[in-house]
């Protein structure tokens, strides 16, 4: 399967020109897998629909790679009540640049795909949260929105049946950790972006009070392909495990970088060196960091074998997250890389919690003062116990977030940062 | 400081706004939004109009423009100039970008030039890893695999009152087939 990668025909980003406008979209196929349940709901009710959906292991795409149709699965029954699908399209995870490609170049997927979501679970309104500066971004999903409500797919009595879905566009102001599934809850309700504690979750207690699924915005777009193809066909692209179609965000120091539709499962170094075009200038590769910042980042002596998909990356120590590949050659400083990773998560902590506020913090500041060449051996395991205090101990995983480059790539390049350590102005000491 | 207002076709945008939501509050950052575009920055006198507007009270208001970054509590230049430095953006040079611009300018990043006309910042990432380095003009459009000669070009359209035009950066494997197929 994942040998046979370079005939793949992408499906959740087809080459078809004009695909974002409802015509085209309608003429290659577009909104059938809505009529589809809609015309035939023996044959597809809400709970059937979700037990399709879990079966093809849609895994999330935002990064904790969790089954989509389980996810569903845990609404309570409806009560009356408003129910809510909260679409994350906040993408802000350094290396991850792909769902703007939806909204970009087919938006009608991703809302058809959670128009059949809201029918499964069903929600009457759908949230889409963008992050704030994908203004451009957020008016192209407007339009095909607009659309989507004049052919009547959105709004009262859809396709002349008695569901009913609303869908709301708003966007962020800038704000990592609004890609929080519960702080983007808190940003939605028009507040600080602070993380809530878990219990209650979501689909018991989401937005305002009332049950909430929060999905990222790759996922819902491969939801029609499930329901058009069945379970089974989908299941059969890419890793057993983990399979579907995937847009790899691959970024740093390659010849063509950009987003790429390819299965889960693909090798690691066939995506660098055949889909990416190799390392730039014709440089060894060094390291990757293999699907966003706070994915542990891997040696390039690690990579023999390794495919993209859950199972592989953790069997080398790291994971899929949300397939940003970010390359580094072999002039690549990785005590730099590592500062820079750290100053990103301490700008980006909400304060809540004080192992994170403070310890985001420190890292950095041990990471700079090593950088500046003012380190000690000593600061290398005070960056890991710091580490070790602050993971598991906060409200949300952003602390963990922050610790898992740290300790990863001083265990995967100590080398490097004892070098440093020991040319610096303390080396005598 | 006469007393701010929104007009009433603002009015009318707030409350269009206000129906997406169960409740006024939900609107909050939408409304600074509005007030942040009609004024160029949301200081606490503008903070005070969006609490005012949505019957909110102003601490919750001032909660949420300080822990957003994108809203200005204080004046900026006429362009705002976003320069990611992030892990992608790091690898491929953002911080020549951002020292090249300092240069130019002749002001460090979190500052404005004298005659009010650039503010540089230096930003997290903005979600465009594939284009960089890049930047990102007053919360609006990318400009994406910048060189110096780009930046310069860009200040000279600035000056001249020239935004750059959104550019979509195709899927490159899409460019590749297209390519192919042409030939």
């Amino acid at each position: 399967m994942a040998q046979d990668w370079k005939s793949f025909e992408p499906l959740l980003i087809p080459d078809i020109p004009n695909l974002e406008k409802i015509d085209v979209y309608e003429e290659n196929g577009g909104y059938d897998a809505l009529k589809k349940i809609l015309n035939d709901r023996d044959t597809w009710s809400r709970k059937s629909v979700i037990e399709e959906v879990k079966q093809a292991n849609i895994r999330g795409r935002g990064g904790a790679g969790f089954n989509a149709g389980l996810k569903w699965s845990f609404m309570p029954d409806p009560d009356g009540g408003p129910r809510y699908l909260a679409c994350n399209g906040d993408e802000s995870e350094p290396g991850t640049f792909k769902d703007r490609k939806i909204f970009e170049f087919n938006p009608h997927l991703f809302i058809e795909g959670s128009l059949i979501a809201s029918y499964a679970m069903t929600v009457d309104t759908i949230y889409v949260y963008i992050r704030g500066e994908y203004l451009s971004w957020v008016d192209m999903l407007q339009e095909a929105v607009d659309e989507a409500y004049e052919r009547g797919y959105l709004g009262e009595n859809i396709l002349g049946t008695d569901v009913s879905i609303d869908m709301e566009l708003t966007y962020g102001a800038g704000a990592y950790i609004c890609g929080e599934e519960t702080a983007m809850l808190e940003s939605l309700e028009g507040k600080r972006g602070y993380p809530r504690t878990k219990p209650p979750f979501p689909a018991q207690n989401g937005l305002w009070g009332r049950p909430t699924t929060i999905n990222n915005i790759e996922t819902l777009a491969n939801v029609p392909l499930v329901i058009n193809n069945g379970a089974d066909w989908y299941g059969d692209i890419g890793a057993e495990e983990h399979p579907g179609p995937v847009l790899y965000g691959i970024s740093g120091h390659v010849n063509q970088p950009g987003v790429y539709e390819y299965p889960t499962g693909i090798p690691v170094l066939d995506l660098i060196n055949d889909v990416a075009g190799g390392i730039r200038g014709g440089k060894d590769l060094k390291a990757i960091i293999p699907g966003g910042s706070s994915t542990p980042p891997l040696r390039a002596d690690q990579l023999d074998g390794v495919t993209m998909n859950s199972d592989s990356l953790k069997d080398v120590g790291s994971m899929m997250g949300t397939a940003g590949l970010v390359v580094m050659d072999e002039d690549t400083d990785m005590v730099d890389v590592l500062w820079r990773i750290a100053h990103f998560y301490h700008h980006e902590s909400c304060g809540q919690c004080t192992p994170c506020r403070d310890g985001t913090g420190w890292l950095e500041k041990v990471l700079k003062k090593i950088k500046d060449g003012e380190g000690e051996m000593k600061d290398l395991d005070l960056l890991l116990d710091v580490g070790n205090q602050m993971e598991g101990r906060t409200i949300c995983a952003l602390a963990d977030a922050a610790v898992w480059p740290v300790r990863h790539t001083i265990n995967r390049f100590r080398d490097e940062f004892e070098e440093r350590c020991k040319k610096s102005v303390h080396a005598v000491a | 400081m006469a007393e701010l207002s929104f007009t009433q076709e603002e009015l009318d945008e707030i409350e269009r706004l206000k129906a997406k939501f169960p409740t006024a509050k939900a609107a909050t950052l939408r409304v600074l939004w509005v007030a942040q575009q009609k004024y160029g920055h949301v200081e606490p006198e503008v903070q005070n109009l969006v609490a005012k507007t949505l019957d909110v009270p102003k601490s919750h208001v001032h909660g949420v423009a300080s822990f957003y970054t994108q809203y200005y509590k204080e004046e900026k230049g006429k362009f705002v100039l976003d320069v990611c430095t992030c892990l992608s953006c790091q690898l491929c040079g953002g911080y020549e970008i951002l020292h090249h611009l300092e240069e130019e300018l002749g002001i460090e990043a979190g500052e404005t030039t004298d005659d009010g006309m650039f503010t540089i910042q230096e930003v997290e990432c903005l979600g465009a890893c594939g284009y960089a380095p890049m930047l990102q003009v007053t919360n609006g459009v990318y400009v994406n695999n910048l060189t110096k000669e780009k930046v310069d070009t860009l200040l000279e359209n600035l000056k001249n009152g020239n935004m750059p035009e959104f550019e979509s950066m195709a899927m490159p494997e899409l460019e590749k087939r297209n390519q192919a197929a042409s030939k």
